[in-house]
C-alpha cells in the first residue's frame, strides 16, 4: 500500500467515526442563559427549519421567558409544544411569541414542534 | 416565594391569584383557594399589625368612595360594617346607608387602599360588587405612560386598583361595576392617546394565558396562522408544478435509447449535449427554489447534530447535480464514456414528489382547533339584571355576585345561580348531558349557558366570570388540548439513522475504491462516493406517508368518519380502552315512548290518545314523546280544554269531555286518586331507567305511560365488536346510577361510571391513561368536551354539539357507534400501509446502494447508471402508489 492510500484509508475511517459521532453520540452545544436584574431568564429562539439555539441551560427556580420568532411559513414549525408543562404555543410567522415557564426541579425538558421534526431541550440546573 | 394561606402550598409571588387585603398581599395557588380565602379571610390570616402596611400609591389627598354592599337586610348590621371599616388606619368618615345599600367612605389614600376597605366589609360578613378586567393597550412605548394611565384610571370613581404592564401591553383593573363600566374605563385610556383592545371573552376567562400570550390580544391570531398555512400550501404547489413540468422532458431526454428517440438525441450526439447543458441550468431553480426548504431544513438539522428527511434529499440532489454537471461540461475526466451519466431527471422527480408530499401533508393536517371559540360562543352575551328595581341589559362581564337576573323563555341563562322567583323547564343537555329538560323551582340551581324553555324566572348570581360551570369546562378543554404529546414522524425517525449510515457507507466506498480500484483511482472513488449518495435518496420518500394518509382519510370520509389529522390516524391503532358517554352516544339522546300500562277498565289506545291529547297543550318535551308515540299508532287526538300545568307535579285538562290528570305520584295523591298496583309497576319502570307518568281519567287511575331515552339500534352490536377487537369498553355518564346500570345491562357493559360531573369525566379518562391505557372517548355533548380533548383519541358523534366536534380528533357523521370499531380498523390498516410504503421506498434504493458502491463491478463491470437509479426511483414510487391504492379496497371486517 502506498503512503497516500494509507492516509486516505486512515482519514476515511476517522471521518466515518466523526460522522457517526456527530450525528449519533455527540453532546450537543448548549447556550447558557443568564438571568437579568429582574431575575427573569430571557432567551430568544429563532425558528427556521429548527430551533436556534435548541439547547438552553437555565437556573432552577427563576422564571424563564422564551421568545420565539418564526422566520418561515413551513407548516411544520407552527406549534411549539412543551409536553412536560402542558404548554403549547402557536407561533405566528414573523412575530414574537413568548412562552413563560417556571421550573423549580432541575432536569432536562424537551420541546418540539407538532410533528416532532424540530426538537429542542431546556436543561435546568 | 410566598405561602398560600389556604392550602399552605409554596407559590410564586406575585402569583396569578393574588389579593391585597387588610394591609397585606396574599398569593394563592388557584382560584379556589383565593375564593375560599376571600369568603372568610379571617380564618386564614394570622394577625398582623396593619399599621405596618405601606403602599406606593400616588397621593391625591382625601378620597371619597361609594361602595355598594350586597345583602344588608337590617339596620342593626350597619354598625358592624362601619366599625370594621373604621378600624382601618386613615379612615376619616364611614357611613352605611341601608336604603341605597351603599357605604360612603372618606379616607386618606396614603394610609389605606380601597381594597383594604373592601376587605373590611367582607370581614364584617358582607359582599361588595367588584369586577376584574384585563384590557389590551396598544401604542405604549415608555414606562412613564404606565404611570400616566394608572393614575388616570385610579382617579375614576369606582376603580379599586389599576396596574399596567408595559411588557404584555395590558392593564389589570379591579372596579365596581355599579359605579363605572368597561366603556368608561376604555374611554379614559383612549383619551390619553392609547388604543385599547376589547377584552375577548376567552381572554378574560382564561387568565392563565393572559400574562404569557400577548398574541391573544392581537386580533385573530388563529386566522393569521391559517393564512400562513394556506400561503405555504400554495407556494408548495407552485414549486411542485415547476419541478413536475420540467421533469417530463428531463425524463424523456434521459432515456434516448429506451424511448427510441431520433438519432440527434442519442448518446454522444451534439444536440443531446446542448440539451444537457440546458438541463443542468434548469435544475438549479428546481433545487434552490422548488427544493429550497430541503437546504434550510438540512442545515438547521445539521446544526442540531441530527439528520432528517431534508438532509437525505439535499445531499442526494446536490450530489446528483455535481456529478451530472461534471459529466456534461467535463466528460473527458471520466475514465469511461458510459460513466459520464446524467441524473437531472432524478433531481426533478425527487423534488417534485417530495414537495407534493409536503403539500399533501398540510392538507391532511387540517384546521387547528376552534373549540375555544365555539365554547365562548355558547355563553350569553348580555344579562338582564335588576338593580335598584330597574331592569337593564348589561354585558355578561359586568354581572357580579348576587345580582338578580331575569330570564325569559327561550333565552340562555347568563351565569350560574339560584332561582329566587318563578319556575321553568331548563334544557341543560349542553352541560350535564341529560337529554330530558329539568323542571326548576325556587331555590333550585341554574347553570349558565343552559337554555330556559318555558317560563320566566328571576335568579341570583352565585358564580360569575371564571367560576361558572362553562368557564370551568373551557379551562379544562384548553388544558387537555395543550397536553397531548405529539408523535415524531416515522420518516424522520428512519432518516435519523439512515442518513449518517449512508454517508459512512459512501466514505468507506471511497476508501475502498481509492485503495483497490482501477486507475484513475481517485476519479473512480469520487464517482462511487457521489453515486452512493444519489441512489440512497428515494423518490417516493416524501409521498410514502401522505398518500396513504390521504387514502385512509378519504376512505374514512366515505364511511362517515372524519379524521382530523395524521396524529389521530396514527394513535387510533394503538387504542386499548374505549370510554362511551351514555346519553346521545349509546342512547338516542331524546325521550321516546316505551310503555303503556293500563288498568282493567281502559284500553291501551284510549290511555295513550288521552295522554297525548293533554300533552298537546303542554310544552313539556316528555309530552312530545307521548304525542309522537300516539302519532306512530295513527291515533286521533282531541284538543285539550281548560289546560293547567301544576309545577313539580304534572298537568290537568279536559279532553273529549273527560277530565284528565297526567303526572307523577304526588299529583295522584294530592287529588286522592287510588293508584293500586300501578305504583309498584311504576317503580319497576323507573328501575329500568324509564320515566313513568300516571294518568287518571275522571278521577280514576287509568294507567301509566312511560318514556325513556332508549338505546340506539346499533349500539349493542358495536360494543360487542369493540370487545371482540380486544378493547376494554367503559360507560360514563352524568345520569343517576339506576338509569346508567339499566342501560349498561342492555348493551353488556361491565364497567360503569355514573353520576360523573363534566370535570370528572376528563379526570376519569386521565386516571385510565395513568394506568398506562390508551384511551378513546366517545361523546356528543358539551359536557364531554374536556374528556374528548383529554382522551388520546376523542370521537365526537356527528349529531352532537359543535364544541364536542371541535374538541375531538375524529367525528362520526353517521351518529352510530358502529363507526368506532370501523375507525380503529381503518387506522390499523392505514398505519400498516404506511409502514409497507416506507419499506418499499427505502427497499429498492437500499438495494441500489451496494451497486453504487461498486460491489458488482469486479464481477460484471457495473457501476451505478441512470438506468439503475431510474429503475429504483420508479419501483419505489410505483410500490408506494400502488400499495396506497390497495388501501382503497379497505373493507371493514364483518362481525
Amino acid at each position: 500500500m502506498s503512503a497516500d492510500q494509507i492516509i486516505v484509508t486512515l482519514l476515511g475511517i476517522a471521518l466515518s467515526f466523526l460522522v457517526g459521532w456527530y450525528f449519533w453520540f455527540s453532546e450537543k452545544k448548549a447556550v447558557k442563559i443568564k438571568a437579568a436584574d429582574s431575575g427573569v431568564q430571557e432567551a430568544f429562539i429563532k425558528v427556521k427549519g429548527g430551533y436556534s439555539p435548541n439547547l438552553l441551560v437555565f437556573e432552577a427556580g427563576k422564571p424563564i421567558k422564551l421568545t420565539f420568532y418564526r422566520e418561515e411559513t413551513a407548516a411544520c414549525s407552527e406549534e411549539v409544544i412543551f409536553s412536560d408543562f402542558n404548554k403549547k404555543a402557536t407561533l405566528t410567522p414573523f412575530k414574537n411569541v413568548t412562552v413563560e415557564l417556571n421550573i423549580d426541579k432541575p432536569g432536562e425538558y424537551n420541546f418540539q414542534c407538532e410533528m416532532g421534526m424540530l426538537r429542542g431541550k431546556l436543561i435546568v440546573e | 416565594m410566598a405561602k398560600d394561606p389556604v392550602c399552605g402550598m409554596e407559590v410564586e409571588s406575585p402569583s396569578e391569584y393574588s389579593v391585597k387585603t387588610k394591609g397585606a398581599k396574599y398569593d394563592f395557588c388557584s382560584e379556589k383557594c383565593k375564593n375560599d380565602f376571600l369568603s372568610n379571610p379571617d380564618k386564614y390570616i394570622k394577625p398582623i399589625n396593619s399599621s405596618e402596611a405601606t403602599y406606593n400609591i400616588s397621593s391625591k389627598g382625601i378620597e371619597k368612595l361609594d361602595i355598594p354592599i350586597i345583602g344588608i337586610h337590617c339596620s342593626s348590621c350597619i354598625p358592624t360594617i362601619e366599625s370594621e371599616i373604621k378600624k382601618l388606619p386613615g379612615i376619616i368618615f364611614a357611613k352605611v346607608n341601608i336604603t341605597t345599600e351603599k357605604a360612603r367612605i372618606e379616607f386618606n389614600r396614603k394610609k389605606v387602599t380601597a381594597e383594604s376597605i373592601i376587605g373590611a366589609i367582607k370581614k364584617a360578613g358582607y359582599k361588595t360588587g367588584q369586577s376584574d378586567l384585563s384590557l389590551g393597550i396598544v401604542d405604549m412605548y415608555c414606562a412613564s405612560c404606565v404611570t400616566k394611565i394608572e393614575n388616570e384610571l385610579k382617579s375614576l370613581p369606582g376603580i379599586l386598583s389599576a396596574s399596567v404592564d408595559l411588557a404584555t401591553e395590558k392593564a389589570f383593573i379591579k372596579y365596581l361595576p355599579n359605579l363605572v363600566n368597561i366603556k368608561e374605563i376604555k374611554n379614559t385610556i383612549e383619551k390619553l392617546g392609547y388604543k385599547t383592545i376589547e377584552p375577548a371573552g376567552a381572554e378574560k376567562l382564561s387568565s392563565k394565558k393572559t400574562l404569557s400570550e400577548k398574541e391573544k390580544t392581537e386580533k385573530e391570531p388563529v386566522d393569521e396562522n391559517k393564512l400562513a398555512r394556506e400561503k405555504e400550501y400554495k407556494t408548495l404547489i407552485r414549486k411542485f408544478i415547476f419541478a413536475a413540468v420540467l421533469s417530463v422532458p428531463f425524463l424523456i431526454i434521459s432515456y434516448p435509447d429506451f424511448l427510441g428517440l431520433p438519432e440527434a438525441f442519442r448518446q454522444g450526439a451534439p444536440t443531446l449535449r446542448y440539451l444537457w447543458i440546458a438541463m443542468s441550468i434548469l435544475s438549479l431553480p428546481i433545487m434552490f427554489w422548488s427544493g429550497s426548504q430541503f437546504y434550510t431544513g438540512a442545515w438547521a438539522a445539521f446544526k442540531n447534530r441530527s439528520a432528517n428527511m431534508h438532509t437525505l434529499i439535499s445531499t442526494g440532489i446536490s450530489a446528483a447535480w455535481i456529478y451530472s454537471a461534471t459529466a456534461t461540461f467535463f466528460p473527458e475526466i471520466f475514465p469511461k464514456a458510459e460513466l459520464a451519466n446524467q441524473f437531472f431527471d432524478a433531481i426533478a422527480i425527487i423534488v417534485a414528489l417530495v414537495v407534493l408530499g409536503m403539500a399533501l401533508e398540510i392538507r391532511a393536517k387540517g384546521k387547528s382547533s376552534e373549540a375555544m371559540k365555539k365554547l365562548m360562543g355558547l355563553q350569553a352575551k348580555t344579562a338582564r339584571v335588576i338593580r335598584n328595581g330597574q331592569e337593564s341589559d348589561i354585558p355578561i362581564e359586568e354581572v357580579v355576585l348576587d345580582d338578580i337576573i331575569l330570564v325569559r323563555p327561550g333565552e340562555k341563562i347568563p351565569v350560574d345561580g339560584v332561582i329566587v322567583e318563578g319556575s321553568s323547564l331548563i334544557d341543560e343537555a349542553m352541560i350535564t348531558g341529560e337529554a330530558i329538560p329539568v323542571e326548576k323551582l325556587k331555590n333550585d340551581e341554574v347553570i349558565g349557558a343552559t337554555i330556559n324553555k318555558t317560563g320566566s324566572f328571576k335568579f341570583k348570581a352565585t358564580k360569575v366570570g371564571k367560576d361558572t360551570a362553562l368557564s370551568q369546562i373551557i379551562g379544562m378543554v384548553e388544558q387537555a388540548q395543550s397536553s397531548k404529546a405529539p408523535i415524531q414522524k416515522i420518516v424522520d425517525r428512519v432518516a435519523g439513522y439512515f442518513v449518517p449510515a449512508v454517508i459512512i457507507i459512501a466514505i468507506l466506498s471511497f476508501v475502498g475504491w481509492y485503495d483497490f480500484g482501477p486507475q484513475p483511482n481517485l476519479i473512480y472513488a469520487l464517482i462511487v462516493f457521489v453515486t452512493v449518495l444519489i441512489i440512497a435518496c428515494p423518490c417516493a420518500l416524501g409521498i410514502a406517508t401522505p398518500v396513504s394518509l390521504m387514502v385512509g382519510v378519504g376512505k374514512g370520509a366515505e364511511n362517515g368518519i372524519l379524521i382530523r389529522n395524521g396524529n389521530a390516524m396514527e394513535t387510533a391503532q394503538k387504542l386499548n380502552t374505549v370510554v362511551l358517554d351514555k346519553t346521545g352516544t349509546i342512547t338516542e339522546g331524546k325521550p321516546l315512548l316505551t310503555d303503556v300500562i293500563t288498568t282493567e277498565d281502559f284500553s291501551e289506545n284510549e290511555v295513550l290518545s288521552l295522554s297525548a291529547g293533554v300533552e298537546k297543550a303542554s310544552e313539556h318535551p316528555l309530552g312530545e314523546a307521548i304525542i309522537k308515540g300516539a302519532a306512530d299508532k295513527s291515533l286521533t287526538l282531541h284538543e285539550p280544554k281548560e289546560f293547567n300545568a301544576i309545577p313539580g307535579q304534572g298537568v290537568e285538562a279536559v279532553v273529549g269531555e273527560k277530565k284528565i290528570l297526567l303526572g307523577n305520584i304526588k299529583l295522584m295523591k294530592n287529588r286522592s286518586v287510588e293508584t293500586g298496583d300501578l305504583e309498584e309497576k311504576s317503580k319497576k319502570l323507573a328501575d329500568d331507567g324509564k320515566t313513568p307518568m300516571f294518568i287518571a281519567i275522571d278521577g280514576k287511575a287509568a294507567g301509566i305511560v312511560a318514556v325513556a331515552d332508549v338505546v340506539k339500534p346499533d349500539s349493542k352490536a358495536a360494543i360487542a365488536k369493540l370487545k371482540k377487537m380486544g378493547l376494554e369498553v367503559v360507560m360514563i355518564t352524568g345520569d343517576n346510577k339506576r338509569t346508567a346500570k339499566a342501560i349498561a345491562r342492555q348493551v353488556n357493559i361491565d364497567r360503569v361510571f355514573a353520576e360523573v360531573l363534566p370535570p370528572e369525566k376528563a379526570f376519569n379518562v386521565q386516571k385510565m391513561q395513568n394506568e398506562g391505557k390508551i384511551v378513546a372517548m366517545v361523546g356528543d355533548g358539551l359536557n364531554d368536551a374536556p374528556a374528548l380533548a383529554q382522551a388520546d383519541i376523542g370521537f365526537a358523534i356527528g349529531a352532537g354539539t359543535d364544541v364536542a366536534i371541535e374538541a375531538s380528533d375524529i367525528t362520526l357523521i353517521k351518529g352510530n357507534l358502529k363507526s368506532v370499531p370501523l375507525a380503529i380498523e381503518l387506522s390499523r390498516a392505514t398505519m400498516k400501509n404506511i409502514r409497507q410504503n416506507l419499506f418499499g421506498a427505502f427497499f429498492y434504493n437500499g438495494l441500489g446502494i451496494p451497486v453504487a458502491a461498486g460491489l458488482l463491478y469486479p464481477f460484471f463491470g457495473i457501476l451505478l447508471s441512470p438506468i439503475i437509479a431510474g429503475a429504483a426511483m420508479a419501483f419505489s414510487s410505483v410500490t408506494v402508489v400502488s400499495n396506497s391504492n390497495r388501501l382503497r379496497r379497505f373493507k371493514p371486517k364483518s362481525d
